[in-house]
């Protein structure tokens, strides 16, 4: 579904992503962990066509997508929530999640209202909510808005980078929960996170990127038991935070 | 003061108001995609109502506006692809049309025209061609060392400069005017007691569905949401498969396009001259300062107030003075209440910028 081949990236001059390789298979959830600063934001924002690769290969759905527009990926189906969210502040619950179908209202208006009828299903704070000024949400009301702003747009994969920073506990559990439901419907999840230890919990495998490299890579079972990774990224205590 | 007196300066303000009003609106709009204070604003009413008049001499009224306004809203889309998204690439079609805006200046006004056509062809070219691109050269070290917004709002006031000076030689200075769209101009209508010439209802009439279409196009379709959504996050706009480029020339043609219609309805009243563009500018900007930059209520409010206002003050002031009544709100607005009298607080607030 995606493969990234020696993919180098980032700001001016300064090359930030040094090379790095990755695939993402249909239906799987995989996850990309690294400590502030690794490079992940980087990773996902040249993937989806914010920032133009220095060198390297992005195919997505067989098709090379590297250089091309943000809009053309994302009608290709390849979608990311940015970190900090994003949403259009100024403008309605409800406007927000149709303008995540902007690509799709002409052609499958009854498709797309069907998938904002279900949107507002996974998460019914939306439909309350669906009048009030997205800036006025409250960060987990605005994380789950954000996701379904992406859904919106019927992503093959889904990028998601760090949603759950800033959120409570109890809410982060909520949005993955509501990505293992969405897998299983068939969508393809490719999560960066900090917060490690809940994003090996529902991914199928992982990668951990240092320093714009890829160092280690393995399913979630593997990274969960590897000692680096337990003592760089799920913290001493790492039972307490098991808990 | 007489009521009817009274009356009469109302209305004559409200006409004068709304004409304010329309080109705030048409400063809003972009502002609201780009963020750039698109200074060229006023030269669109008038290149709109120039090109409506030279047709008036040989098509009906009607078609003549319609055309004028369909071809300033391509102008305004040209000169956003130009100058504006072409901006940071070095650009032969800017450069070509640098060179052909510049070579008609001495080639109308007739610098040479002693020489045989040739020669006088040549020389033109050499005077156009070395300024075309220096103003490139400049352009391009302009462009990498000053801040995005700065440079682009600079950059339209480069274009303004450059539509007044070919509106004069394409047109000459003498005042123009389109004729009345209902009888002529000794017709007037009685109300209360107030004559107004029947082209103040025009005036009044394009005006409200100028900006209620505005509002309805804002609100409700997807094309007006999703220019919204580029002006609140271009970032996000884009992820959502928006082209934001396209929705800023868009934004370009759609304050042309609205600007041309204002110029024509009010030519038979004010007429039209080459130059008149940057008053109706500052006007307009001081308008959409007062009502809240990006406000379009705002923008009809304050734009009536001003109007009403200059028209009173007509009664009281020396005519030089009333021009720069404008000028006084606009650096009171600046200095007391930036965000301007109906700039909303929340929403402000959560703006990026
Ligand atoms: N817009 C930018 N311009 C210049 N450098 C940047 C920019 N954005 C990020 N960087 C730099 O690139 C490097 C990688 O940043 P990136 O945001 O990809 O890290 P990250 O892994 O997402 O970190 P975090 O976990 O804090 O989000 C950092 O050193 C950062 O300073
Ligand atoms: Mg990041």
């Amino acid at each position: 579904m995606l493969k990234i081949l020696n993919l180098e990236s980032g700001y001016g001059k300064l090359r930030v992503l040094k090379g790095v390789s990755l695939h993402v298979s249909p239906g799987e959830i995989v996850t990309i962990i690294g400590a502030n600063g690794a490079g992940k934001s980087t990773l996902l924002n040249t993937i989806s066509g914010l920032i133009r690769p220095m060198s390297g290969e992005i195919v997505f759905d067989d098709k090379q997508t590297g250089g091309l527009g943000v809009e053309r990926i994302v009608g290709l189906g390849c979608t990311l929530v940015p970190e900090r969210r994003q949403i259009f502040n100024t403008l309605s619950v409800k406007d927000n999640l149709v303008l995540g179908g902007y690509l799709r209202w002409s052609k499958q208006g009854a498709e797309a209202k069907q998938d904002l009828d279900y949107i507002m299903g996974l998460f019914p704070i939306l439909k309350e909510r669906e009048k009030q000024l997205a800036g006025t949400l409250s960060g987990g009301e605005q994380q789950m808005l954000a996701l379904g702003r992406a859904l919106m747009t019927k992503p093959k994969i889904l990028m998601m980078d760090e949603p759950s920073l800033g959120i409570a506990p109890i809410i982060v559990k909520e949005i993955f929960r509501s990505l293992t439901k969405l897998r299983e419907g068939g969508l393809t999840v490719l999560l960066v996170e900090q917060n490690a230890r809940a994003s090996l919990g529902i991914a199928d495998r992982g990668y951990v990127i240092e320093t714009g490299n890829i160092i280690l890579e393995g399913t979630s079972e593997e990274l969960l038991n590897n000692q680096d990774v337990q003592r760089a990224y799920l913290g001493k205590d790492y039972e307490r935070i098991n808990e | 003061m007489e009521s009817n007196i009274v009356l009469q300066y109302i209305l004559s303000g409200i006409t004068q108001g709304s004409i304010y009003a329309i080109v705030a609106i048409g400063f809003n709009i972009i502002y609201n995609t780009t963020g750039i204070i698109n200074f060229a604003q006023g030269e669109f009413l008038v290149l709109g109502s120039m090109i409506a008049i030279s047709l008036a001499s040989f098509l009906p009224l009607a078609l003549a506006v319609l055309i004028a306004c369909l071809a300033t809203t391509l102008v305004g889309a040209a000169l956003e692809l130009v100058f504006i998204r072409g901006l940071k690439k070095w650009s032969p079609v800017r450069v070509v049309t640098l060179f052909l805006l510049i070579f008609i200046i001495p080639f109308r006004s007739g610098l040479f025209d002693g020489f045989p056509f040739l020669a006088n062809m040549v020389f033109c070219v050499l005077i156009a061609a070395p300024i075309a691109a220096g103003i490139e050269f400049l352009f391009k070290r302009f462009v990498k060392s000053t801040s995005n917004v700065l440079r682009m709002i600079i950059i339209t006031i480069g274009i303004s400069i450059l539509m007044r000076e070919v509106m004069l030689h394409v047109w000459d200075e003498k005042n123009r005017a389109l004729p009345f769209f209902t009888g002529n101009e000794v017709s007037s209508i009685d109300i209360f007691g107030a004559m107004i010439s029947p082209q103040v209802l025009w005036v009044l009439g394009v005006s409200a569905v100028i900006v209620v279409g505005l509002n309805l196009f804002f609100k409700f379709t997807l094309i007006g949401k999703a220019m919204l959504a580029c002006s609140d996050n271009k970032t996000a706009a884009s992820l959502c498969g928006i082209n934001v480029k396209w929705m800023v020339t868009l934004s370009f043609m759609i304050s042309a396009g609205i600007g041309a219609l204002a110029g024509c309805v009010t030519s038979p009243l004010t007429q039209t001259q080459y130059n008149m563009g940057s008053t109706l500018a500052i006007k307009g900007f001081a308008v959409a300062v007062l009502g809240g930059l990006g406000n379009s209520t705002g923008a009809v409010v304050a734009g009536l107030m001003l109007g009403v206002l200059e028209a009173f003050a007509i009664s009281i002031m020396p005519n030089a003075y009333i021009e720069a009544i404008s000028i006084v709100i606009l650096l009171v607005i600046l200095f007391f209440k930036p965000s301007g009298l109906f700039g909303s607080a929340e929403a402000s607030r959560l703006k990026e910028f």
